[in-house]
């Protein structure tokens, strides 16, 4: 057995490779669904680097940020849902590619 | 716990219920409107709209109280919210321009979608999460007040549910604004962990010292700043701005590309001058190149567009690189100066802008067409509307005696006063483009003296009294902002918007 102390920084670098993951996955990804989950995945990497933060310096704020982000995420979830299935129910399985009626 | 809780020396904030009443206001009117909307029959509606607008120009009433009693800085929650001249300015542009924009949506709205209530409750949220921009000092409000103008906004872009155009445009606004505020909040993340506090103040003082940025600093400043450049739709982060502009509902576009466009300036302008001061070497060469980058694709874009409403997106494109512009030398030239072309730059674009979408949506009313082609003959039957559309199109050119020429002097002056060969560099690229730009405002012009109808149809352009209240409005705004740039008040207003309180 090795014992190794997780310190902040394997936080920091998993916040980081979590966003990494999520911003490579709304670049590749089409379906706008699972867009739309690699954007969360990159809120919640977002809120784990203000918690690991906000206990390395000892300081509250970033704490209180996570709670007012988590609030703002499940708003955003709820209008992006309601989009994305206004426009799946006219057209099943559009992929962000076919959605483009508008360019130029 | 609890004991805890109640032995620790927790104090009631402090809070000045005048500074607020705007906010008030706008929160009392919001429920109100929601409740009133319950309780109206089917034809009588149209009240919804009159008691939206009764409510912006309500909240616009304490804004000039505050104004008229002093310029003294009004502080609370620990320097997180505060309300000094530039806030009170900011949130007069903001509250007056969703007055026009509600001018302009009435008999839209009347003619076209059953949920009006929906409608104005929405704009109305929106135009509040703005007004607490001008207000926030922390990157918790910052960050809240862009939410809040935000998410409104992706519902009121894909508002005509049954309109694939409508639902692509609200599909991608969505995607991209949540996408740039999750980079943004990524960012913030990063300034907070180095400088350990999220009051803007606090961040500008321990971000210090240009030989001595670490790299996680400058990451957090490149993502948040690149986070906003997607709500200004600052090229290469533009590309939802012309999609979505032509999808969204007219109303909606003329506020989105003016209201919600101003906030992230705002929002690019606290961070610039508050948080990050001792960061120039960091910000401006990013801004520069964000600017020079931006005034020129928007300008070419917007050269070859077919369709009006595409124009005239890439060309509030093209315009934010003007805006810019003051803040890409924020730093080595004078901050007062720079802080005041922006303010200036964005009241006279908020007036120009928002005219020529009028003029749009009265013109589509005849001709149902949003290709420029159209527009041929307006003279013709519609001297008034082809007389008021030929002056914002001037002023958005920067042509005297109109107000963009104006808001351009101001842009400029503030580049110039820098005295480096960056800033020099900076003022050519844009000058050069100021005669490009005026080739495309031009076409349209010729379009509507020159050109026959295209299909000889000549009948006049029955424009509603709400639409014309509107031109009314902006179209003596554009006029006056360039013809009297120093008649009393307004020259007040520029010097007021000249500093920050802490």
């Amino acid at each position: 057995m090795i014992a190794v102390a997780v310190t902040s920084t394997w936080y920091l670098v998993l916040a980081a490779v979590l966003f990494g993951i999520g911003l490579a996955g709304v670049m590749i990804r089409r379906n706008p669904l699972i867009m739309f989950m690699c954007i969360e995945l990159m809120l919640n990497a977002v809120n784990l680097s203000f918690v690991t933060l906000a206990n390395h310096l000892g300081d509250i704020g970033g704490q209180t940020t996570v709670l007012f982000v988590m609030v703002v995420a499940a708003a955003e979830v709820v209008v992006g849902l309601g989009i994305i299935v206004a426009i799946l129910r006219r057209r099943p399985g559009a992929t962000a590619d076919d959605l483009s009626e508008l360019k130029g | 716990m609890i004991s805890a809780l109640v032995a620790s020396d927790f104090a009631t904030p402090h809070v000045d219920y005048h500074a607020l009443a705007p906010e008030i206001v706008l929160g009392v009117g919001i429920c109100l409107l929601i409740v009133l909307d319950l309780f109206l029959a089917e034809s009588r509606k149209w009240l919804v709209s009159t008691v939206a607008g009764l409510i912006l120009l309500g909240a616009v009433l304490p804004v000039v109280t505050l104004g008229v009693i002093g310029s003294d800085v009004r502080s609370m929650f620990d320097g997180r919210y505060v309300i000094d001249n530039f806030s009170l300015v900011l949130k007069a542009l903001f509250l007056l321009s969703g007055y026009v924009v509600v001018l302009m949506s009435s008999r839209d709205t009347e003619e076209r979608t059953p949920y009006q209530g929906e409608y104005y409750t929405l704009l109305l949220t929106s135009i509040m999460g703005m007004v607490m921009m001008a207000s926030a000092r922390d990157l918790v409000s910052v960050f809240v007040a862009l939410e809040f103008l935000s998410i409104p906004a992706y519902m009121l872009a894909a508002w005509r549910k049954r309109d694939s155009k409508s639902n692509e445009a609200g599909m991608k606004y969505f995607l991209l604004g949540v996408f740039a505020s999750a980079v943004m909040l990524y960012g913030m993340s990063l300034l907070y962990g180095v400088t350990g506090s999220t009051r803007l103040v606090d961040i500008g003082q321990a971000v210090t010292g240009t030989d001595h940025l670490v790299g996680v600093q400058v990451l957090g400043i490149v993502f948040v700043i690149v986070g906003f450049a997607f709500k200004v739709s600052a090229v290469p982060f533009h590309t939802w701005a012309p999609d979505v502009y032509q999808g969204a509902p007219t109303p909606i576009t003329a506020f989105l590309s003016v209201a919600s466009k101003a906030a992230g300036f705002v929002a690019l302008s606290l961070l610039v001058f508050l948080a990050f001061p001792a960061a120039k070497s960091v910000y401006e060469p990013f801004l520069w190149v964000l600017a020079a980058v931006t005034i020129t694709v928007g300008n070419l874009l917007a050269l070859k567009q077919k369709n009006i409403v595409r124009m005239l997106a890439y060309s509030s494109v093209s315009q934010g690189g003007f805006i810019l512009m003051p803040l890409a030398v924020a730093g080595t030239g004078d901050a007062r100066t720079s802080l005041r072309a922006v303010v200036v730059y964005l009241i006279i674009y908020a007036a120009t802008n928002l005219g020529a979408f009028a003029v749009v949506m009265a013109v589509s009313r005849k001709t149902h067409s949003g290709e420029i082609a159209s527009y041929g003959g307006l003279f013709n039957y519609a001297p008034g509307l082809a007389a008021v559309m030929t002056l914002f199109l001037a002023s958005l050119a920067g042509i005297p005696p109109f107000g963009g020429w104006y808001a351009k002097f101001g842009a400029f002056k503030a580049v110039l006063e820098a005295r480096t060969g960056a800033a020099y560099t900076l003022a050519v690229i844009a000058a050069v483009n100021t005669v490009v730009s005026a080739a495309y405002y031009i076409t349209l012009m010729r379009e509507m003296w020159m050109k026959p109808a295209p299909d000889g149809d000549e009948s006049p352009v029955r424009v509603p009294r709400n639409l014309v209240a509107a031109l009314v409005i902006t179209g003596v705004a554009t006029l006056a902002f360039g013809v009297l740039p120093g008649f009393s008040g307004y020259g007040a207003i520029t010097g007021l918007a000249g500093a920050f309180g802490r």
